[in-house]
């Protein structure tokens, strides 16, 4: 017998492992389990938010979307306040995050220096580390003097008569948490973009310079263009951050369960209140009408990247014929 | 060497014939130069890629480049339009001339030498919009608007580049639905429709399959008639059959520059002779 054949046991075991560690199907299987992990914790926390708040969804039915009034006392709840403070605080923080992140990503990755880029976005990426309290506590103590000396008095100068500046600006409102928020995604917006205006290849680059572009005409006719998709699936990143942030907000929105045309008015957002009350609620029907506020964030988050993706669906559609 | 007789004969310019074995070339008031490159040297950071490179380049002739890959003809082709502008950390000494512009020197504004010194690549580069953006990309970006003037644009263009019969009919579907070698000419005809006096081919058929090749190459033997085109190749037969001027390049030199007849049929040196026979490279 040849002496390839004869194997010692540890030998024998060794190669067993291989076999089924090299095997095709077992690498098929292991990624498929990671797949399907994401699947089932999705589903189980849609029904544990579904099953949970059965209480509630019975007492109010659709009405709990519409109702204005959240009083525990008198057991009335109602989600519209925080539908609109979390909706509204969004998009203020994506007006403001998407063309700073895009512009830095730009600079990033088109005009600064390869080392001067690297090291920038290092930073940046930094920036989507720290804890989102360190944001709120910044936002208090020194965005709100900011805001109150220099800014909102010019705001209300120009625009004052614009309802969305109405009223008093006691510091906690839905601007200061729009504000915190767009300093939060900002990062998500620059590191994801710069990823992929990096990725065009760069002859699409050299293509337009060939024919006499300028630098500023070939990043906005064709590479800004190419890598659209990939920007605008950093904005989704960023607006599903910016919807369920938690911490930051409670800190500054105010934390007043009210619907007011001017931003400078305090509110409530859905993450907000559950944060705030969860631990005290009292009653089986408090309790429900929170979670059934999470059943509303978690669907709301849904819609607004659905609606979104068909967007991009239907423009890359009409862009491709 | 065959470029330091060229290079003093272009001094005294329009009285000497410097390609006197050329077919059709008027013998009255010999042959215009296009761009004259003199005492080239070209680096990438500290490594020199390019030493002292002059030539000539014909008014509506094709000028071939050949030699083994990294010897710097890529490179070369490249400084003809200030392409490698875009790589960082790149030097240039010595001039190159476009008509009586010093490209390097007396420009301002690079677009103004790449409107009319045309580049067409190795690899097929659509952009991913409809074939008529693509051709009008060029015209839009030097601002020109005028629907009419632009739609006439395109069609001349793709009419010159042979393929208006192929595509008339879908001008808004995506350059992506095209075959490589239509690709290609699309390139080709974006190119042209800026109007460029010089065509520069960075090796544009090699990633093609024959009949495709056979049509870029028909279609270089028509632009000859109304462009200055100078085309890197790897394909020696390629360079026979479509120049009329054939520059050898090894190791950063240009070793061997003439008219294509004489350097495929009796080159001057050992180094070009092993090279086109196939000795090396």
């Amino acid at each position: 017998m040849p002496p390839t054949q004869i194997l010692t046991r540890p030998q024998r075991m060794r190669r067993k492992i291989r076999q089924i560690w090299g095997h095709d199907n077992f690498g098929h299987i292991l990624t498929m389990a990671a797949g399907a992990a994401i699947l089932i914790i999705t589903g189980v926390i849609f029904y544990e938010l579904f099953a949970q708040s059965s209480l509630s969804r019975h007492a109010f039915g659709l009405n709990f979307l519409f109702t204005k009034v959240w009083d525990p006392v008198a057991g009335i709840f109602g989600a519209l306040p925080f539908i609109y403070g979390t909706v509204v605080t969004s998009i203020l923080a994506l007006l403001m995050a998407v063309p700073l992140g895009l512009g830095s990503a730009i600079f990033l990755a088109e005009l600064a220096p390869p080392r001067l880029s690297d090291t920038l976005s290092f930073l940046t990426e930094l920036l989507a580390a720290v804890p989102s309290v360190i944001y709120g506590l910044l936002g208090i103590f020194v965005l709100i003097p900011v805001l109150h000396t220099s800014i909102i008095p010019l705001l209300k100068n120009w625009f004052g008569f614009l309802p969305i500046f109405g009223g008093d600006f006691f510091g906690v409102s839905y601007l200061t948490a729009g504000v915190v928020l767009s300093i939060m995604i900002v990062p998500f917006i620059v590191s994801v973009s710069r990823e992929v205006l990096l990725a065009v290849p760069q002859d699409q680059r050299e293509a337009s310079l060939a024919l006499g572009g300028t630098h500023w005409q070939t990043t906005w006719r064709v590479v800004v263009p190419f890598a659209m998709k990939g920007i605008l699936g950093s904005i989704f990143l960023a607006l599903a951050r910016a919807l369920g942030e938690t911490m930051a907000v409670t800190m500054v929105i105010g934390n007043n369960p009210q619907i007011k045309a001017s931003l400078l008015a305090p509110g409530y957002s859905i993450a907000a209140i559950i944060a705030n009350e969860f631990t005290e609620a009292v009653g089986n029907l408090y309790l429900s009408s929170l979670i059934e506020l999470g059943l509303v964030l978690f669907i709301l988050t849904i819609v607004i990247n659905g609606l979104a993706r068909l967007l991009i669906l239907a423009t890359a559609r009409r862009a491709s014929r | 060497m065959s470029d330091e007789t060229t290079q003093t004969d272009l001094e005294g310019q329009t009285e000497l014939k410097i390609h006197p074995d050329l077919p059709d070339s008027p013998k009255d008031k010999g042959p215009r130069m296009k761009m004259l490159v003199r005492n080239l040297n070209f680096f990438y950071g500290s490594s020199q890629a390019l030493f002292n490179i002059s030539m000539d380049i014909q008014e509506h002739r094709v000028t071939a480049l050949i030699g083994p890959s990294g010897c710097g003809k890529s490179t070369f082709l490249r400084s003809l339009n200030r392409m490698n502008d875009t790589i960082p950390g790149t030097r240039i000494e010595g001039e190159i001339k476009l008509d009586d512009i010093n490209i390097y020197r007396d420009v301002r504004d690079v677009s103004t030498i790449r409107t009319r010194v045309g580049m067409v690549f190795q690899k097929s580069n659509p952009f991913p919009k409809s074939i008529f953006d693509n051709v009008a990309y060029g015209l839009r970006v030097n601002g020109i608007k005028d629907r009419d003037i632009v739609n006439d644009a395109v069609e001349d263009a793709l009419k010159r580049s042979f393929l208006w019969d192929e595509v008339k009919d879908k001008l808004e579907t995506s350059a992506y639905m095209l075959s490589g070698g239509q690709q290609q000419r699309l390139c080709i005809a974006r190119a042209l429709a800026v109007r460029p006096e010089v065509l520069l081919m960075d090796e544009p058929a090699s990633a093609l399959d024959p009949i495709s090749t056979t049509k870029i190459e028909d279609l270089i033997g028509e632009l000859r008639k109304n462009y200055t085109i100078v085309i890197v190749t790897h394909n020696m037969q390629q360079a026979a059959r479509i120049s009329d001027f054939t520059g050898f390049f090894y190791e950063g030199y240009l070793v061997e520059f003439g008219a294509t007849q004489g350097i495929f049929t009796k080159p001057k040196l050992k180094k070009t002779e092993d090279y086109i026979t196939g000795r090396f490279g």
